[in-house]
């Protein structure tokens, strides 16, 4: 008895067609669509590059010499390095490709922790409610009230003494992000476990006998995660500026350990009086089109958050069948609103 | 006599992401002056696009062919709504039609005194001096019965009731002293003593004001009680037209005919609660109640400074194995806190509640929770009771799960296959999501899911309030199969009183948290005793325009008593 007939799957729509981003650009048309897919496009360049930067960088990350010699410090664009060296004699196409990885790192690193922790937090305190609701929100409120950065360069100092290497460098950064997105995530998830918490579906568990844990986990989380794809994608670009700004402010990761677009900024500064731009222009661009296109998703997503979309994509409400034969025409029974009587 | 409005072969298609749908198909009808109209049909039948058609209020995604004209009441004017432009429109409205809202409470903006509100209208359509303006809303409050306008005129919408507030809605309505007042279901959201004195109102505007009235509504009791031409409304289309006393004496079309024989009447409980007393052994009226309430009060606590809102005070009532006990009051008599603190959601404040051997009155949750396997619970809104995330099948294996009976839900498959045909459910539909099912549907899964642990006791808070007058009637021949079959013991809660005596074998009254009468069905519905119990019933339209008609001089009788008697005080 549990196989389903053919008949009674069509209502549904694939999964894959119901996952978040999938189903968003389905329903999102004009200026929204455009860009929801200009950020999609962005970002999955992004990613691509961050995936497959062995493959395309023409060098390492902290190589200074090749067969043919030493680089040569500040070369202009050339066949050789078409974007020219480093101050360092470092090759700044392989320098941006590499750095790729380094963001995506602390985006997954930093975005995984806050996001479990968080999400757990806003659980335990909208479910609950009472003095430990309280007191997480007085927490979060004071951790909003401290400028991030300047949160960010001392949880830093405190993980890794400033400098470090790659992975030491990358969690420094990263869980220094975390701590500044915890808040977010808790808020947000409490929020919307209180709205859940009051719905009918919830009571009828409790009146079933069902324990904490299980309303919890079962029918209060699931109903509760509807916006965290959106605030996931708005921190993704959010660390990342983060993680410039500390490569930028000195507390990134050194450049023999891993590429950081922060941190090659830092050391263009001199450059850029001097008429050397290839060493500052690519970096900064790369930081502005991975947050562009991180925050385009973002906020199409919070766009076509909007309910009345929602509903325009939830169908025609089911017929009720009243046990009653009626005469009917053809043409009606081709409109969605008449069905099996 | 002249057509306020003439509505002629009008459709209305809503384009939609899967598709258009077409809402009203083909409708016509007009409405003379000084007439009532009703168009009745259920949800999704098109009456409310209709009605909303008349003035002009759908939203962008529709589309219209036909022709809505208007015409003043002088005669002079008249325009298609369809056709004309915004600012001609907006003439219109409030002109020639005006409209009132289901929901009072909201039709109303919380911010402004109401007198300000009714002036909107005469601020819109032409130039008043302020003095004009104050003396004709003055004027209008007091003819819809707000007593002492003078005051009240600067009060705002939440220092008046719900009953106050409809009338303030209807006087925003009256005060342009339109042709025609289109009243979506206006009475659908009122306790059913309002909804008399609002239905009264009514008559009194066709009959005072002269205004034409198109009285959207499913309840086929005000009806009866007002209107005097009837349109029955199904799948956008109009199925039957005819005048009030013959659509309900002779209907001719099925749906029609279908439709009235599904209204509960009162009376028609009792032969089934005959055939049930008749069916009990001996000595069952000595049987330990499954519930006792001795002198229950529950209160809420009060805001600061405030004393606390007691919601139940001082009730006392039992129910023994196997027996129905209806619960009926009015919004805020208690009659919901009642069924909640029996399955444990409100915590009991004073006096005791013993539900299946287990005090209620400070119990904690730890004790209580093997009980709840004992206990089904069917809430109100079948909308709202089910995670809409999961399956239908997984919501009915739920309370196995939890209580140890399956391990998963597939795993308890057969079992919610067996629930699901019991509530007369295709097995099949177990796959599908709460979304997916109509209201009927889900609350017939709903009672799935509290069958499903053969309870002893059933609590429905107002199971079938929200659906539509056939599905109701499917939805308690249902339940009464189920109780006949499983033979639980059931707090049955509603305020409709007629729908308490279709499955009740006793039938308990809640007046602002007190009992004021307990009896069996024959005992409460035919001879009341109390005053308030009287005047609930007297409330209450029937379907049946000549009977109503009768009882609505013994209601206007007892009002007038009522005022005497408050005189008299």
């Amino acid at each position: 008895m549990s196989q389903t007939p053919a008949e009674d799957l069509a209502p549904h729509r694939s999964r894959w067609q119901r996952l978040p981003i999938v189903s968003h650009l389905r329903i999102s048309v004009g200026v929204q669509h455009g860009m929801l897919v200009v950020g999609l496009v962005l970002t999955g360049i992004f990613l691509l590059t961050a995936l497959f930067a062995p493959l395309l960088a023409p060098y390492g990350f902290s190589q200074l010499r090749d067969d043919s010699g030493m680089f040569g410090a500040q070369q202009p664009p050339s066949s050789e390095h078409w974007l020219g060296t480093t101050q360092g004699g470092l090759d700044v196409l392989s320098r941006l490709i590499w750095g790729s990885r380094t963001a995506l790192y602390v985006i997954v690193v930093a975005v995984a922790a806050s996001i479990v922790i968080g999400v757990i937090l806003g659980l335990i305190s909208g479910y609950f409610g009472g003095w430990l609701d309280r007191t997480l929100i007085v927490i979060a409120d004071a951790i909003y009230s401290f400028p991030s950065l300047l949160l960010a360069i001392v949880l830093a100092i405190v993980i890794s003494g400033g400098q470090s290497d790659m992975w030491g460098g990358i969690f420094a950064a990263a869980l220094s992000i975390t701590v500044i997105f915890i808040p977010q995530y808790l808020r947000v998830t409490r929020a919307e476990v209180v709205r859940v918490k009051a719905e009918a579906f919830v009571e009828s568990a409790r009146v079933i006998g069902a324990s904490n844990l299980r309303i919890m986990t079962k029918h209060v989380l699931r109903n509760a995660t509807r916006t965290l794809p959106l605030i996931l994608t708005l921190n993704a670009s959010e660390a990342i500026l983060t993680l410039a700004g500390l490569g930028f402010l000195g507390f990134g990761i050194e450049p023999t350990a891993a590429a950081e677009w922060g941190y090659d900024l830092n050391k263009s500064l001199s450059d850029v009086t001097s008429g050397i731009w290839w060493t500052s222009v690519f970096p900064g661009a790369a930081i502005v089109l991975v947050v562009l296109g991180l925050t385009l998703v973002g906020e199409s997503l919070n766009d076509l958050a909007d309910p009345r979309l929602r509903k325009r994509a939830a169908g025609a409400e089911p017929v009720e069948d009243l046990g009653v034969e009626l005469p009917r025409t053809d043409e009606g029974a081709q409109t969605p609103r008449e069905g099996t009587l | 006599m002249t057509n306020v409005v003439d509505i002629r072969d009008l459709a209305v298609t809503f384009a939609t992401d899967s598709g258009p749908v077409k809402a009203v198909d083909g409708v016509s009808f007009a409405v003379r002056e000084g007439e009532v109209l009703a168009v009745v049909g259920e949800s999704g039948s098109g009456k409310t696009v209709t009605a909303k058609t008349i003035l002009g209020l759908l939203p962008e995604t529709a589309t219209l062919r036909g022709a809505v004209v208007l015409s003043s009441r002088d005669g002079t004017t008249e325009g298609d709504v369809v056709q004309v432009s915004g600012s001609r429109l907006r003439e219109l409205r409030g002109r020639d039609a005006a409209m009132v809202f289901q929901e009072p409470s909201t039709a109303l903006n919380p911010v402004f005194p109401v007198g300000w509100q009714i002036a909107e209208g005469l601020r819109a359509h032409g130039k008043l001096s302020r003095k004009e303006i104050r003396t004709k809303v003055l004027d209008v409050m007091r003819r819809v019965g707000i007593p002492d306008p003078e005051s009240r005129i600067n009060h705002y919408p939440h220092q008046f009731s719900g009953g106050q507030k409809q009338r303030i809605v209807i006087a925003q309505a009256l005060v342009l002293n339109p042709g025609v007042i289109v009243a979506d279901e206006p009475t659908t959201a009122l306790d059913v003593t309002v909804q008399a004195e609002i239905l009264d109102l009514l008559r009194r505007c066709r009959d005072e004001f002269g205004a034409a009235i198109v009285l959207i509504t499913h309840n086929m009791g005000v009806v009866a009680d007002l209107a005097d031409r009837v349109a029955v409304m199904y799948q956008g289309k109009i199925v039957e037209h005819a005048d009030v006393k013959t659509l309900f004496s002779s209907p001719k079309d099925p749906y029609t005919q279908q439709l009235l024989a599904a209204v509960p009447r009162i009376g028609e409980g009792l032969a089934r609660a005959h055939e049930r007393a008749a069916r009990r052994p001996e000595g069952w009226s000595d049987q330990k109640p499954v519930v006792e309430a001795k002198d229950l009060r529950i209160t809420y606590p009060g805001r600061f400074r405030q004393p606390d809102f007691v919601a139940v005070d001082g009730v006392d009532l039992a129910i023994r194995p196997g027996e129905v006990l209806g619960l009926v009051g009015e919004s805020g008599s208690g009659k919901t806190t009642i069924g909640r603190a029996m399955a444990g959601l409100t915590r009991v404040s004073g006096g005791s509640l013993r539900v299946l051997d287990v005090e209620m009155h400070g119990v904690r949750e730890r004790q209580f929770r093997p009980t709840r396997r004992r206990i089904g619970f069917v809430f109100q809104d079948p909308a709202t009771s089910f995670n809409p995330l999961l399956t239908i099948a997984q919501c009915v294996a739920e309370p196995l799960v939890v209580h140890g009976l399956a391990e998963n839900a597939n795993d308890a498959r057969v079992k919610v296959n067996e629930l699901l045909e019991a509530v007369q459910l295709p097995a099949a539909f177990g796959n599908r999501y709460p979304h997916e099912l109509s209201g009927g549907q889900r609350q017939r899964a709903s009672l799935a899911r509290a069958i499903a642990l053969d309870p002893e006791l059933l609590i429905a808070d107002e199971p079938t309030s929200a659906l539509d007058v056939s599905v109701q009637a499917r939805v308690l021949d249902l339940f009464d199969e189920l109780h006949r079959e499983l033979g639980f013991a059931a707090l049955f809660i509603s305020h409709d009183l007629a729908v308490v005596d279709m499955l009740a074998d006793r039938i308990a009254v809640l007046h602002r948290g007190l009992l004021v009468e307990e009896g069996t069905g024959d005992e409460v519905l035919g001879s009341p005793r109390e005053p308030y119990t009287q005047r609930l019933l007297a409330s209450l339209p029937v379907p049946d325009p000549v009977e109503q008609a009768q009882r609505r001089t013994q209601w206007e009788a007892l009002r007038e008593a009522d005022e005497r008697s408050a005189a008299a005080r």
